[in-house]
């Protein structure tokens, strides 16, 4: 059971109320975190880069604002940040090592405003090289481990930021969903894992893998401290011309009680049944529990949204050839010598890409090519276009859609060896990202895998229409408060730590 | 028999655009400077840094677009054109494929001798500009044998409007013509510099030629390394006659790309290797469409002066002035605008050209000052022309009273009045002066008498003189003859 009176166990929430209040500062809560992520992490391996001097900065500075009577929303928030988002002065690698000693010259926008919301930057989180994956294993630079069982994965792409906060080594991660990669990890870690509607926060300073999917969200142990961090960075910024520049409500605010008067679609073409018969028990308890709190279950259909696997793989890889072909070697990072330029080019890039990197490049390079781009990239755009379609539709007649949030509890490491099995894992998330829609994954009960040993979370998938940020994390607080499902288990990291 | 060839030629010109900042970020867009000053996250190309698109540089594209009667089509996007070149900080070029700003258009220009032409755009799109490049240990600066190379992106991410020509010209003239028609329009819209030194204005050609009458089109060669309108001149001549002397002697064009040297005066080849390159064009998922094209097109409308080659027309047809004179009449807006409003006020054209390329035109060289800029007004000038006709002076007095007028501005009525400057054209007055002159040069006189007749003009220097200038010269000369006789 969650310790309550342990600074490491509080919300983000209080220890903002507590440092605003005085009770405790921002650099006792930031040495205690650091103290931890100490103790911790060597077995966690969430962070690449630990900031233990900017965080111990950054506290001080934290305290000063609060002393002068500043109230922060996120008054000495111990954040971990994705490490492809840029941190000025700071390493940020995107698991890669093209860019293993990239210091970044800026800051990323989203990450500025949380540092600005009092925010305390604690290190810089594993990820799949430049976000491509599902499990973290795509990282050329760190292994993580799910901090419920170190034998299994965390999810990905934004598996670092979600067994950090998992771990109590960070209150909010920050994470990027491009077809999943924060939902999917939140649901293997036990968190709320919410990726805002596309454009409602800033890509810049992240990291671009592909541009018209990715989305800047962050994985908390509550709902309350998604929506504190959600309105701490949405919003209009004018360095990104894909921001959109209308009114944010905030969502704090608009947390609620039960589910009374909402109509809750449960997608036909979702058949659960193939995900294995505990893991389809468990959603179908969900959705009990969904009613039992005053939702209408009704049926939606999504007709399309079996394309949504296929249409994202030429989206986003043809986005992600281009939006990697500046890392050549030139300007920044890694650079492989060689007589000419072109030879320095292919040197340096095929030594600095992983094969799940390459992969992406040429399938996206092919699809994008002269006398292929109307087969592929023009075809995978109008599927788009019907798949959002069909959530328009879907929403005609419900005002939240659930659904699972990955296709399989956290699974053991080199489990998905062949790129298909790692790409099925983002079925249920896919189509939401493709239609750029608010969607988030809230802990939703347990199974313990066949050959496990431990009990793995698992995650429901809730989707709002575009811009419902409030209702979709009011809803889900709604769901969690009443069930309770996140609290059942410790990780052993922070259970086993305290035996 | 000799066969006759006609030359088909194409201009593409690259046209930085003159903003306050760049075309995607906040950096200034000046030329020069040290490498690399004039820099940031965006136009290096640094990774999460994203592009926003400069307001001020769609509005001029707009306002090119509708100077050429372009259709401004109501949706446009920008595309990237990804390849890989060390002076393109992302390895894609943020530019416009299938959706440019602004459709079709022509260029009216016109030749030496008045003719008006047309030639029409097959496109403008609006892009980035590249850093530069340079090669170190070569000796000549060429990448051949080079040690290093540095890359100075101050120019990464300039605003570029690349203009493409229908092969619609026919010769160097022509295309020299067409360029300056083109240079004088974007001048005077505002929208660039045009200068080729500083390379605001990049221009290449591509020449074919075919037997006169000829439906198909020959085989072109793309000629580059042109830095002035002279060269595009003799760089279209010589490379006109390289083809033409190779198809005469049984050879055949080579589809390549061909470098101008200025020094020898002949083209060379720069690349026979033509690889077929796959852009793999796209949408720029980073930037969103541009739509609401509709308020700015209205906006900019209504800012767009009267073009050049529209002013170059009305000049020689309505006011009967020479193409040569017309030309250097338009080569500034505010010079033509000046121009038109003493024509306005005088009803002279001719007289107020004369004055306006010639007194004028001389005191700006020396000066400095534009004329549309000085102390001259339009009303005054066109006050001194009417002094003129009206003979209340003589034109003697009126370049003097220009000078005047140059120096310390002024009305030339209440000049001429408060210095009295007021032509005398009173019989007894002027009598008297020529009598004196007279007297006071017999050789002269006797010479004069003796058949000399050209000497009169020494005596009505000396009667103008002692006048003060002011003596109507007219009645000097008819009263001078009268006496000598
Ligand atoms: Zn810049």
């Amino acid at each position: 059971m969650a310790l309550e009176n342990d600074p490491i166990e509080r919300s983000a929430a209080d220890i903002a109320r507590d440092v605003n209040a005085g009770t405790i500062s921002a650099s006792e809560v930031v040495e205690g975190t650091l103290a931890h992520v100490d103790a911790v992490d060597a077995r966690v391996g969430a962070y690449l880069t630990i900031l233990h001097d900017a965080a111990r900065e950054r506290a001080a500075n934290v305290d000063a604002r609060v002393r002068s009577g500043e109230r922060l929303p996120l008054a000495g928030v111990p954040l971990a940040v994705k490490d492809n988002m840029c941190l000025t002065a700071t390493r940020t690698t995107c698991g890669s090592r093209i860019l293993e000693h990239w210091i970044a010259p800026y800051t990323a926008t989203a990450v500025a405003r949380m540092l600005e919301a009092g925010c305390v930057p604690i290190g810089k989180t594993n990820l799949d090289e430049f976000a491509m994956g599902s499990s973290c294993e795509n990282s050329a630079l760190g292994i993580t481990r799910n901090p419920y069982d170190l034998s299994r994965v965390p999810g990905g792409s934004s598996g670092g930021s979600a067994a950090a906060v998992a771990a109590r080594e960070a209150a909010i991660g920050l994470g990027s969903d491009t077809g999943g990669s924060i939902r999917e990890p939140g649901a293997f870690c036990n968190l709320i894992g919410f990726k805002p509607t596309y454009g409602r926060i800033s890509r810049y300073g992240l990291i671009a893998f592909a541009s018209s999917l990715d989305q800047i969200g962050p994985l908390t142990r509550t709902v309350e401290d998604a929506a504190l961090a959600y309105d701490a960075m949405a919003g209009h910024d004018p360095m990104d011309a894909t921001s959109i520049d209308r009114p944010v409500e905030p969502a704090a605010a608009s947390l609620r009680r039960d589910l009374h008067g909402l109509r809750i679609g449960l997608v036909r073409e979702f058949d659960t049944e193939k995900l294995g018969p505990d893991v389809d028990k468990a959603y179908d308890r969900a959705y009990a529990e969904l009613k039992a709190l005053g939702a209408d279950l009704v049926e939606v259909s999504l007709p399309t949204a079996d394309y949504g696997l296929a249409t994202y793989y030429l989206i986003a890889p043809a986005e992600c050839s281009s939006n990697l072909s500046r890392f050549d070697g030139v300007r920044y990072g890694l650079r492989v010598d060689a007589d000419d330029v072109q030879a320095m080019y292919e040197r340096t890039r095929a030594a600095g890409f992983g094969s799940e990197v390459k992969r992406r490049i040429l399938i996206g390079t092919h699809a994008l090519s002269s006398g292929y781009y109307d087969a592929y990239y023009v075809r995978a755009q109008k599927a788009r276009t019907l798949i959002a379609r069909d959530f328009e539709t879907a929403f005609a007649s419900c005002d939240l859609i659930a659904c699972p949030a990955a296709s399989s509890p956290a699974f053991a490491f080199n489990a998905k060896s062949d790129p298909y099995s790692m790409y099925m894992m983002d079925y249920y998330t896919i189509p939401m990202s493709l239609a750029g829609l608010p969607a988030l994954s809230v802990p939703c009960g347990w199974v313990t895998p066949a050959g496990g040993v431990e009990p793995m979370p698992l995650g429901l998938q809730l989707c709002a229409p575009l811009f419902a940020e409030p209702l979709l994390l009011g809803a889900a607080h709604a769901y969690e408060r009443a069930t309770m499902h996140a609290v059942k288990h410790l990780p052993l990291v922070v259970s086993g730590a305290r035996a | 028999m000799t066969v006759s060839y006609e030359a088909v030629i194409g201009i593409e010109c690259h046209v930085e655009l003159k903003t306050a900042t760049k075309m995607f970020c906040g950096c200034p867009n000046e030329f020069g400077g040290e490498p690399n000053t004039k820099v940031c996250p965006v136009c290096l190309g640094m990774p999460g840094a994203l592009p926003v698109p400069n307001r001020v540089a769609i509005e001029h594209m707009i306002r090119a677009g509708l100077a050429f009667g372009a259709e401004i089509p109501a949706f446009s996007k920008f595309d990237r054109k990804n390849y890989f070149y060390p002076d393109m900080p992302k390895d894609y070029q943020i530019s416009q494929y299938d959706m440019p700003l602004t459709l079709g258009g022509t260029v009216k220009y016109w030749l030496e001798d008045g003719t008006m032409k047309t030639c029409r755009l097959t496109r403008i799109h609006l892009e980035e500009d590249t850093g530069k490049s340079s090669h170190a240990g070569s000796g000549d600066g060429r990448i051949a044998g080079s040690a290093y190379s540095l890359v100075d992106f101050n120019r990464a991410g300039v605003p570029l409007m690349e203009c493409v020509s229908e092969p619609e010209i026919h010769s160097a003239v022509e295309a020299v013509a067409y360029l300056e028609a083109l240079r004088l329009t974007l001048l005077q819209l505002g929208v660039s510099d045009v200068k080729m030194e500083e390379g605001s204005l990049r221009c290449d050609a591509n020449v074919s030629i075919r037997l006169h009458g000829a439906a198909e089109l020959g085989t072109k060669t793309e000629i580059k390394n042109m830095n002035s309108f002279r060269s595009v001149h003799r760089a279209i001549e010589s490379e006109i006659a390289r083809q033409t002397a190779l198809l005469e002697s049984g050879g055949r064009i080579v589809q390549e790309t061909r470098g101008w040297d200025e020094v020898r005066g002949e083209t060379h080849s720069m690349r026979s290797k033509e690889q077929a390159h796959d852009y793999r064009y796209f949408p720029d998922p980073d930037l969103v469409p541009m739509e609401p094209l509709a308020g700015a097109v209205e906006r900019v409308t209504a800012s767009i002066p009267e073009l050049p080659w529209r002013r170059f027309e009305r000049f020689t047809a309505e006011y009967g002035i020479n193409p040569k004179q017309a030309t250097q009449l338009v080569a500034t807006g505010a010079l033509a605008t000046y121009f038109d409003r003493v024509v306005e006020l005088t009803k002279r054209p001719q007289q107020v050209t004369n004055f306006v390329l010639g007194d004028l035109s001389r005191l700006a060289n020396e000066s400095g000052v534009p004329i549309a800029q000085s102390k001259v007004l339009p009303e005054a000038l066109a006050e001194l022309i009417a002094l003129l006709e009206a003979k209340t002076i003589n034109s003697k007095i009126a370049k003097d009273l220009l000078e005047r007028m140059w120096a310390e501005g002024g009305s030339p009525a209440s000049l001429v009045d408060s210095l009295g400057l007021a032509q005398t054209s009173d019989v007894g007055v002027i009598e008297k002066f020529v009598d004196d002159a007279i007297a006071a040069n017999p050789k002269v006189v006797a010479d004069y008498r003796a058949g000399k007749s050209n000497v009169a003009g020494f005596l009505v220097g000396q009667i103008m003189k002692a006048s003060s200038g002011k003596a109507d010269p007219a009645l000097v000369k008819d009263l001078l003859l009268k006496k000598l006789a």
